[in-house]
């Protein structure tokens, strides 16, 4: 590994002066998002579960700021609550799939052989099922619930970021330096934690967001299809899926919510974008 | 190694995939808490009722033995029966006729959008990848970007709400009726068509993109630039063929973005498709519904990339001209 001789403060500077204006842009939203998810409670301006009033789709008022939905609840809580919930079950989606496929991916690599080929094998196996149709069969017998959504897809993003992490791995493993240690005698727990893992950082970084987009999007589509998040829980698609009717009265209702995920998922790919070609990593392009 | 030993190679590879998706599939489906007698039944089980439905269903066998009968009755063509229509008389509709009769219209719409978006998506890729970091690379890569980021129904809602509602061209809802005639069809299937070409465009575009700039960067092709070569004929004669593989590959990984797709886009246009078929299954728990339709989208996925990756043998000169 080589270290390299910077503080943290020249280091942030030298980000900053790298970031473009979608970069920049980009982070601000995210972090926007995240505070917005944090203090969604605090922040919600009524009881995102109170009928407010008997109209189904108020258009926007000074009360309502977003109006109201199909029951007369106040949109713009209902939305502020909503990125909450997306975000924590993506987020926890995410972790957990890093954490068995980085995990799994590391120790295919280093130990190589046998090993390797048979949980390559088995994960080449279950790469050749559609994601959503995994998904759909599990709910199917188990019914939809937080853990079993939250289990389920990130079931299904280990196998990508097993994938992606076993490649890094190998070509780490490769490395003069890595070489160097085994020679020395340490060991394979030592060489992952202390040479694999820190040489890979920026890459697995760059999957993280792009597998955190695609749960989102993932758990908005199953949410859509009402076999996602269960009312009185909302999340994103479900306020989507629950406001459709809100079209054929002309207002936008569930166009908000819509365009709430699509801004996260632009931001954080723009954002992953940003990080890749300033590492000059490179990714697969394929989800 | 041969062409034939390499497809033949390939093709036992696909077979055995597919045999480990029934395995999945059916197990899968059999996890479900206490058994299909109990799902069917619901609050009418008693002690006769259930062993009368598991008698029925050939619930007391053991599992490996209904799997085998399972499988086996698949590839006859058997689908089994709806347990949804498992009425009193205990004779439930075979969903047979229902599985074609959808499948014929998921493949219409699936169809349509694939003879749309391939050549389009494969078009829009080259042109990005002739001058990378041009101003038309630029807009193309980033439009793609923004596109690969909106959830499969965002474009389908701002479409309905842009020409069904506001403009009233189109129908927001595509449900289909026996007179339909060509035009008919042609007017109910602009929206869901255009909503999913734009779901799986951006990816295919983006892929095609940075598989022919890989072609673009290698030692052939630097060889060819300093030889002077012409740009049109470097791009047609040079590029095009070795891009051949990837770009087969990259339209078969697609399906699958066309396959979550279709589920979501026929059932935002109440479309009388296969994924609606097997949306309204799963929230029934109609599981022999869920497992042939299952099976279906998996097999056609499996054959796609098996397809796709026999074409990338083929098209590969190494292969095809042994040493």
């Amino acid at each position: 590994m080589i270290l390299e001789k910077n503080d943290w403060k020249s280091s942030i500077s030298e980000i900053v002066k790298d970031l473009t204006p979608g970069a920049f842009l980009s982070i601000l939203f995210l972090i926007l998002v995240i505070l917005v998810g944090l203090f969604a409670p605090w922040l919600a301006p009524f009881d995102q579960a109170e009928i407010l009033t008997n109209e189904s789709f108020e258009p926007p008022s000074d009360l309502l700021w977003l109006g109201s939905d199909f029951l007369g609840r106040d949109l713009l809580s209902r939305l502020i609550n909503g990125v909450r919930v997306t975000l924590f079950l993506a987020l926890l989606i995410t972790f957990l799939s890093f954490i068995m496929g980085v995990g799994l991916g590391f120790l295919a690599a280093a130990f190589g052989g046998r090993i390797d080929s048979i949980i390559s094998r088995v994960n080449d196996a279950l790469l050749s099922f559609p994601a959503l149709m995994l998904a759909l069969i599990v709910i199917n017998s188990l019914g939809s619930s937080f853990t079993v959504l939250v289990f389920t897809i990130a079931f299904i993003d280990m196998t990508r970021v097993f994938r992606v992490s076993r490649a890094l791995a190998v070509n780490i493993m490769v490395m003069d330096y890595v070489e160097a240690a085994v020679v020395r005698g340490e060991g394979k727990t030592w060489i992952i934690l202390q040479e694999v893992l820190p040489n890979s950082l920026t890459p697995l970084a760059a999957e993280f967001g792009i597998r955190f987009t695609y749960a989102i999007l993932f758990i908005s589509a199953l949410s859509f299809l009402g076999l996602g998040v269960q009312p009185p829980q909302s999340d994103l698609g479900v306020l989507v899926k629950e406001n459709m009717q809100a079209l054929l009265y002309g207002e936008y209702t569930n166009i908000y919510p819509a365009l709430t995920i699509a801004a996260i998922a632009i931001s954080m790919n723009v954002f992953v974008d940003w990080l890749l070609k300033r590492s000059s990593a490179k990714l697969s392009e394929e989800i | 190694m041969s062409v034939f030993a390499m497809i033949g190679r390939r093709l036992l590879i696909g077979l055995l995939t597919l045999l480990f998706v029934s395995v999945l599939v059916f197990a899968g489906t059999e996890i479900l808490p206490g058994d299909v007698a109990y799902a069917v039944l619901g609050q009418a089980a008693t002690p006769e009722s259930l062993e009368l439905v598991r008698n029925r269903l050939g619930l007391n066998e053991p599992v490996h033995v209904r799997y085998f009968v399972w499988l086996f009755n698949f590839v006859r063509g058997d689908f089994g029966a709806s347990l949804a229509t498992f009425g009193g008389s205990l004779a439930g509709q075979d969903i047979g006729t229902e599985l074609l009769n959808r499948g014929w219209n998921t493949m219409l719409l699936a169809g349509s959008t694939a003879l749309i978006a391939v050549p389009l998506s494969i078009f829009l890729g080259l042109t990005a990848a002739i001058k990378p970091g041009g101003l038309i690379d630029r807009i193309l890569t980033s439009t793609s970007l923004a596109l690969i980021s909106f959830p499969d129904f965002l474009v389908a809602v701002l479409l309905v709400t842009v020409f069904a509602i506001k403009l009233r061209w189109l129908p927001a809802i595509a449900s289909i009726r026996p007179s339909y005639d060509f035009f008919d069809w042609v007017r109910i299937l602009v929206l869901p068509v255009a909503g999913l070409t734009f779901t799986i465009l951006a990816h295919m575009l983006r892929m095609t993109r940075s598989a022919v700039i890989d072609v673009l960067s290698s030692p052939a092709i630097e060889m060819a630039i300093l030889k002077g070569v012409p740009r049109r004929r470097l791009l047609i004669k040079h590029a095009l063929p070795n891009a051949i593989g990837p770009i087969v590959n990259v339209i078969a990984l697609n399906l699958a973005y066309l396959i979550s797709g279709v589920v979501v886009i026929e059932t935002m246009f109440n479309y009388n498709g296969l994924g609606r078929y097997m949306v309204e299954a799963v929230t029934n728990r109609d599981i022999p519904v869920v497992q042939a339709c299952a099976m279906i989208f998996c097999s056609v996925y499996v054959i796609v990339n098996l397809i796709s990756d026999v074409i990338a043998i083929l098209s590969n000169p190494r292969v095809r001209y042994p040493k």
